[in-house]
């Protein structure tokens, strides 16, 4: 993006409120990439006639969750509304939505920008009803589409931000900021690639200094946080270009194509949204009792902005690797454990063997905090152990590599693979003096000047003691001799 | 209220429909007597009612999050116009939906 135009962004976000049952009927919620299609359909999901929808009390209580965390103001009274249009995944010929009196609205979220904080308006959260699945088929020169209805009826949140996003990393991290919230209030996995959780950011673009809204366009089918950011930039570029050559952006929804990078029109202008909303008159209106959403309010757990402070304050870490930290809530659990049950290991320490060498390992394995052989104790004695220095760096990685792949206490797997650090100074003294008298040309010429030289009578040092010495000490040492001997 | 051949060919598209030019005419026809009928409840003054979105009770009941068994599929796509791979067949849709 030149510095002529300002992007204008704000960002639908459509989470499942992971239930057991859908939002107007009994059916199990299943996983609908996998298994088995139509096999948790009913005749109220699948839109028979005559069936009457009856509400969810858990899917109004996972919305609240969100609407509160949210800071929105909660409407006692919201109305549900049919939002009517053809197309066969929906098997009524409406989506049961909220329109004019949703659960909840004006809330916000802090997020952070290349220029700070920034507090982001939330417009409105409601609750609504997911659509079927439809696959595409050509077979034996035939096309035609396939209905899987398991995903009819299934809850959903629609949570929509104002357009007051203005880079592609604020789209990031105001999506990410959602999805953390998501999931620690425990309605959501965040996971994008099942689209449990799906993020359309609509588009515009305005000459910096402006202050009018240009047209904008809506993208879908965004599979990961790659895909939004690759698409928004793309976007971003492509309204540029075609204005710059005196076009103009047309309001539009466009598909993200993953696999070309480009997005393309999904529906002509002909069919234009002319939703008719209406008062679903099978539903009467939702009225909640103020107690109850106080109690939910109540038992709302501390939140990420709030977390991330107070890391700050109280562990002294800096705002990134606080960030890094409280984004999940497991993390963030796993590292108060851990600090707690410490003896010698600081707050700082700890964060940095989280959020380096285990964050490493998770990654590279793909397995979550949940799927760890070990606990905060176990981390707590490792990182004990390296504070004190027991064993060092490069040992302290190997004990975390053997828990992580089988579990097991620190300091028997630091007795047992003979990883104790070596800081006996005879000893220390001892390997340095060998080292310098077996690579004599070494040292002079790192007298000379070569410092870089240095680095290889360390690693010569090191090796002798199979990797165990005190790497500080084995320095200090050897610029010691080293400097012994110049003189 | 009287339809124009505009609105009656908009709310055929939106329903999916295709009409002839003799349907457009008798349904425009059909559609704004309808229209005029019911909108005699124009003529009422509401302005002291407040507005309302449902005449049947007050306020709708929750139901508990508790899964129940499903409808077996087998009868589920008996009464499909058209079924392959244990789903409903319908003709090719290419775009995403709204
Ligand atoms: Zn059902």
């Amino acid at each position: 993006m030149s510095s002529k135009y300002q992007p204008v962004i704000g960002l639908e976000v459509h989470a499942v409120l992971e239930t057991r049952s859908k939002m107007f009927c009994a059916c199990p919620v299943v996983d609908s990439t996998v298994g088995e299609p139509n096999i948790a359909v009913c005749p109220v999901c699948a839109g028979m006639p005559g069936m009457l929808p009856v509400i969810n009390q858990a899917a109004v209580e996972y919305a609240l969750r969100v609407a509160l965390a949210l800071n929105c103001t909660i409407n006692l009274t919201s109305i549900f509304a049919r939002k009517s249009y053809f197309y066969p995944d929906l098997p009524k010929g409406f989506q049961i939505s909220q329109y004019e009196q949703p659960l909840a609205q004006n809330g916000w979220l802090m997020i952070d920008t290349a220029e700070g904080e920034q507090r982001v308006a939330i417009r409105r959260v409601h609750i609504e009803e997911d659509t079927g699945k439809l696959t595409h088929v050509e077979r034996e020169g035939q096309r035609f589409s396939l209905v899987d209805l398991n995903r009819s009826g299934v809850p959903l949140l629609e949570i929509v931000t104002e357009p007051e996003l203005h880079s592609v990393e604020a789209v990031r991290n105001c999506a990410y900021a959602l999805r953390s919230i998501l999931r620690y209030v425990g309605v959501n996995s965040g996971n994008l690639e099942k689209g449990l959780m799906r993020i359309e950011p609509n588009i515009s673009i305005r000459p910096i200094g402006s202050t009018e809204f240009g047209t904008r366009a809506e993208i879908k089918n965004l599979n990961s946080f790659r895909s939004l950011e690759r698409a928004t930039t793309y976007e971003l570029a492509r309204q540029e270009q075609l204005v710059e050559a005196g076009g103009q952006v047309v309001q539009q929804t466009l598909g993200w194509d993953d696999g070309r990078g480009t997005t393309q029109a999904q529906r002509s202008k002909e069919v234009a949204e002319d939703y008719r909303y209406f008062p679903e008159p099978d539903l009467p209106p939702l009225v909640l009792e103020k107690a109850w959403v106080d109690k939910i309010r109540k038992g709302l757990p501390e939140l990420p902005q709030a977390r991330r402070e107070r890391f700050i304050k109280k562990y002294g870490l800096k705002a990134y690797d606080a960030n890094v930290i409280v984004a999940e809530r497991e993390v963030a659990d796993l590292y108060e454990a851990t600090v707690a049950a410490a003896k010698t290991a600081d707050a700082k320490l700890i964060a940095n063997w989280l959020t380096g060498p285990l964050f490493g390992l998770m990654n590279e394995a793909g397995v979550e905090i949940a799927g760890l052989r070990f606990g905060a104790k176990q981390l707590a004695a490792l990182c004990d152990q390296v504070a004190a220095g027991k064993v060092n760096a490069a040992g302290g990685r190997e004990v975390l590599g053997v828990l992580f792949v089988e579990g097991g206490s620190p300091t028997s797997i630091i007795k047992a693979r003979g990883l104790q650090q070596i800081s006996d100074s005879g000893q220390l003294a001892a390997w340095v003096s060998e080292v310098i008298v077996s690579n004599p040309k070494q040292a002079v010429d790192y007298l000379a000047g070569n410092a870089p030289l240095l680095n290889f009578l360390f690693g010569q040092v090191m090796q002798k003691a199979g990797g165990k010495a005190n790497p500080a000490a084995v320095r200090e040492e050897l610029q010691a001799q080293l400097s012994k001997l110049g003189k | 209220m009287r339809l124009t051949k505009e609105d009656v060919e908009h709310i055929a598209l939106l329903a999916r429909l295709h009409l002839s030019e003799e349907e457009k005419e008798r349904f425009g026809e059909q559609l704004s007597n309808i229209l005029e009928h019911v909108g005699k409840l124009q003529e009422l003054d509401t302005k002291d009612v407040p507005a309302m979105a449902s005449i049947v009770v007050e306020r709708s009941r929750l139901r508990p999050d508790e899964p129940a068994a499903a409808m077996p599929r087998a009868d589920l796509l008996a009464n499909a116009p058209d079924a392959s791979d244990e789903q409903f067949k319908v003709p090719p849709v290419l775009d995403g939906g709204p």
